[in-house]
């Protein structure tokens, strides 16, 4: 059975229709890539997923409870995890107090008024620090880090969280070229060890080809293709939407 | 039907003052992004300077006019010094302390002008065409009211004119919608700035000449109408002139209507009105959300391990303070305890400001929620209280406090920090006005007197001010004031990881409450009365101040706040007639110089 679901999601705005009728699956363990040409719909179809979208029509299933347009909280404790396109960290704190924070979340320990915060979890903290290749730099401030550690630390954050599924909405947005390939090198290392999907959209065909399991097409609201790279690759409407652009330049 | 036409009338012409005053500080607002507190003072002067000007001319209808026209453009001059002088200096300051620099313009204005005017209210003589009639269905109008009433939906279309038909207009509204935008299109800031606060002046002056008829001015028109102002505008959307005016409307009605029927819970009515607006709309009715600003946001400072050395400090400070009164003589215990108390009411403040990112403008209506609690309570018993019974009222202080807190922090904790500013703020003053109002039990502005306790007090202070702000400190510590900071720092991260910031704010306020309100109650017993001025604007800034003064980035700030402020104030106090004089311009000064505080300017290391 598929971890996720989408059926038949549709959203418009105003009289614009943003997506018109998506359907698709993503399964544990799987990475799978969103696709699409400016506009297609790739990002309203995760506002969707992650519950910042209210769709006109549609649902959302999560191992088979719907979750259409939870709020992001609760999707978080189903074990959803996420990264955002402009890195959200918690400024005023340091890495590995980032970390501590999360796990403070998950295991219910937020409403203690006594103790201080800074001692709990310290291992398992550091233990996700390493994952991400930031053990040294635990006690600097998050502020303080390089745009790509900055990344990595999200990625510690919501893997603190113990997801069965990350969504990752253009992840690589704002890296250097090297830091991308890393950067994602990494999370499908990670995503493979522990059994947790990701679904991300991406711009760069290179890291779309060589980290995802399974590809996804949009274009103008509806999914046209999807497969594995040598697939989409080939599919004579991919070309048109979208590497289409290629040819033509 | 002659009641409602009355009523309706005299609403209609309270709107169009409302209007007036309103629509100057929403223009300001949208551009510069400024709440301008010294908008009130403004009006104030403009009342002031017509008096001046209007006394020595011909009192026909013409000159009056023109006098009119006369002080409003005064005022905008004033305006213009204001603005080029002082806050040209502060636009990419945080919002708080933009409130605070104009507050203390405010204080400044409250001394100057009895030197320039006496202290004396100064009623306008009348002629008889100012004093003249018309007949509305059998009922006498005063004619002022009708021309007041005109000139609101004149000055609407003047102003609507000039927004949509000149070309100042259009820059003003691109600098509402993105003032970066704005600035990166070419347009000289700083004249559309000066232009835009000079245009708000001098409607502020146009409303506070053209009151003059009706009330003589008076010092202190300019807390009361910049309360009414703020309601009006937040009703209205902030830097919506449309919505000024439409708020303007219903709020000008409300207090028609409501103090013929209910002349009691006008203000109450007032507020739930808005509360229900500001729930529905949360931009207020014809608000739009506003575009942030960029590059204004400061980056939330690091917050790191305090040092080692603290803790001893701490606790030498809080031996020295046991030992005090085998010491020192009474007047300094005096001091001592209400700075103790000053610190606790800051520090519960600085929980929701600083871990929380919420401003409150209005922390004086808890303290005064607890003060009244206590004493209430302290009555309902016999006096002089043995301490068992000193101790169950002093618990209820925090604990009706902090419950309307939490109660008030549910409903506004969604919406921005402006809006959140003057929300505190306005709840403040319906306290006040009830506590001030309400004389069966309150005792109105005689207070209530006589609640002593029957021991040593200042130990009793000492003792729960230590707890408490250990406690506090342990609980910006502690996960959940993690988990505050969290919310505060990145919304959409704290969410992703399954907080929920909604209620980890609400629970801010029902502490911050709390605290502020044991801080009341102590000082109700400390001084033996509560009166209506311990929830007065002036006592919120008090609060402000401190933690201002100690560094909101900091734990410690708000002790070494409240104890420097109480020190100051009681320094100023003795040694200088014009204290509101002096502390505006401390403010000032405060602000242009250390925008994060005293703590924070002298820190290496977080404390």
């Amino acid at each position: 059975m598929s971890l996720l679901r989408a059926h038949n999601l549709r959203k418009d705005y105003g009289g614009v229709r943003a997506v018109a009728d998506m359907s698709f699956a993503v399964d544990a363990g799987d990475m799978v890539a969103l696709i699409g040409p400016n506009g297609a719909g790739k990002s309203t179809c995760f506002g969707i997923l992650n519950g910042q979208v209210r769709p006109d029509a549609g649902q959302v299933l999560f191992d088979g409870i719907d979750i259409t347009a939870w709020p992001a909280r609760r999707v978080a404790r189903l074990g959803i995890g996420r990264s955002f396109q402009i890195a959200q960290t918690f400024g005023s704190m340091s890495v590995r107090e980032n970390i501590q924070m999360a796990l403070i979340a998950r295991r219910g320990f937020v409403w203690r008024f006594i103790g201080p915060a800074r001692a709990l979890f310290v291992e398992p903290a550091d233990a996700l620090l390493a994952q991400v290749g930031l053990e040294h730099v635990g006690d600097r401030a998050c502020a303080t880090l390089a745009y790509g550690d900055l990344k990595r630390l999200e990625l510690a954050v919501a893997l603190a969280n113990q997801p069965r599924l990350l969504l990752m909405d253009e992840p690589t947005a704002g890296m250097a070229a090297a830091d991308r390939v890393d950067l994602m090198t990494l999370v499908r290392r990670i995503a493979r060890e522990q059994r947790c999907a990701v679904l991300f959209t991406e711009h760069d065909m290179d890291i779309v080809f060589a980290v995802a399991d399974r590809i996804m097409v949009m274009d103008r609201g509806l999914l046209i293709a999807e497969g594995d790279a040598a697939t989409v690759r080939a599919n004579p409407a991919v070309r048109a939407a979208y590497l289409g652009e290629d040819d033509a330049t | 039907m002659d009641f409602l036409v009355n009523q309706f009338l005299t609403g209609l012409a309270g709107s169009a003052s409302l209007f007036l005053i309103a629509a100057g500080l929403t223009v300001i607002f949208g551009v510069t992004r400024i709440v301008n507190f010294s908008h009130g003072s403004l009006f104030m002067l403009g009342a002031y300077i017509a008096w001046s000007i209007l006394t020595r001319l011909p009192r026909d209808p013409t000159w009056f006019a023109a006098g009119v026209l006369a002080a409003a453009l005064a005022t905008g001059a004033i305006g213009i010094a204001l603005e080029v002088g002082l806050l040209r200096r502060i636009y990419r300051a945080p919002e708080l302390f933009q409130l605070l620099a104009t507050f203390g313009v405010v204080l400044i204005v409250q001394d100057l002008m009895p030197l320039l005017w006496g202290p004396n209210d100064l009623p306008l003589p009348r002629p008889p065409w100012l004093r003249g009639f018309v007949t509305i269905l059998d009922q006498r109008f005063p004619l002022y009211d009708l021309i007041l009433i005109a000139l609101g939906p004149l000055v609407l279309a003047l102003l609507w004119l000039l927004l949509h038909r000149t070309r100042f207009g259009i820059l003003i509204r691109a600098a509402t919608e993105d003032r970066d935008m704005a600035a990166a299109l070419g347009i000289d800031q700083r004249r559309l700035f000066t232009a835009v606060f000079a245009l708000g002046s001098a409607l502020a002056g146009l409303g506070g000449a053209l009151s003059l008829p009706n009330a003589s001015a008076n010092l202190q028109t300019d807390l009361s109408v910049i309360v009414e102002a703020f309601v009006v505008v937040v009703v209205g959307g902030l830097g919506s002139v449309g919505g000024a005016f439409l708020a303007a409307l219903l709020i000008g009605e409300l207090q028609a209507f409501g103090i013929a029927l209910i002349p009691r819970a006008t203000l109450v009515l007032i507020f739930a009105v808005m509360a229900v607006v500001l729930i529905l709309r949360p931009n207020g009715l014809l608000g739009k959300p506003l575009a942030p600003v960029r590059g204004s946001a400061s980056a939330p400072a690091f917050i790191g391990r305090p040092p080692n050395w603290l803790g001893g400090v701490l606790l030498l400070g809080f031996l020295l303070a046991v030992a005090a009164p085998f010491v020192v003589g009474p007047h300094k215990i005096a001091i001592l305890t209400e700075a103790l108390i000053a610190m606790v009411f800051a520090a519960g403040l600085h929980l929701m400001m600083g871990p929380g990112g919420m401003p409150s403008f209005g922390h004086a209506a808890w303290f005064g929620l607890g003060a009244y609690a206590a004493a209430l309570t302290a009555k309902a018993f016999l006096a002089p209280l043995p301490p068992t019974l000193l101790a169950v009222s002093l618990a209820a202080a925090p604990i009706v406090a902090g419950l309307a807190g939490l109660a008030f922090g549910w409903f506004v904790v969604r919406l921005s920090g402006v809006y959140l500013a003057m929300l505190t703020l306005a709840f403040a003053q319906i306290v006040w006005a009830v506590a001030s109002q309400w004389t069966g039990l309150t005792g109105g502005d005689d207070g209530i007197l006589g609640v002593w306790p029957n021991m040593p007090f200042y130990w009793v202070v000492l003792t729960l001010s230590a707890a408490t702000l250990w406690l506090l400190r342990r609980t910006i510590y502690a996960p959940y004031g993690y988990a505050l900071r969290a919310a505060r720092d990145s919304a959409p991260r704290a969410e992703a990881i399954g907080l929920n910031p909604h209620a980890l704010r609400a629970v801010a306020f029902g502490i911050a409450g709390a605290a502020a309100g044991l801080a009341g109650g102590l000082f109700a017993f400390a001084k033996g009365s509560v009166f209506p001025t311990y929830v007065s604007i002036g006592h919120s800034v008090d609060a402000l101040l401190m933690v201002l003064l100690g560094g909101v980035g900091t734990v410690i700030g708000p002790m070494i706040g409240g104890l420097a402020y109480t020190g100051l104030y009681d320094v100023l106090l003795q040694v200088l007639p014009m204290w509101r004089l002096a502390l505006g311009g401390l403010i000032i000064a405060l602000v242009l110089a250390f925008p994060n505080g005293l703590a924070g300017a002298v820190r290496g290391r977080a404390l």
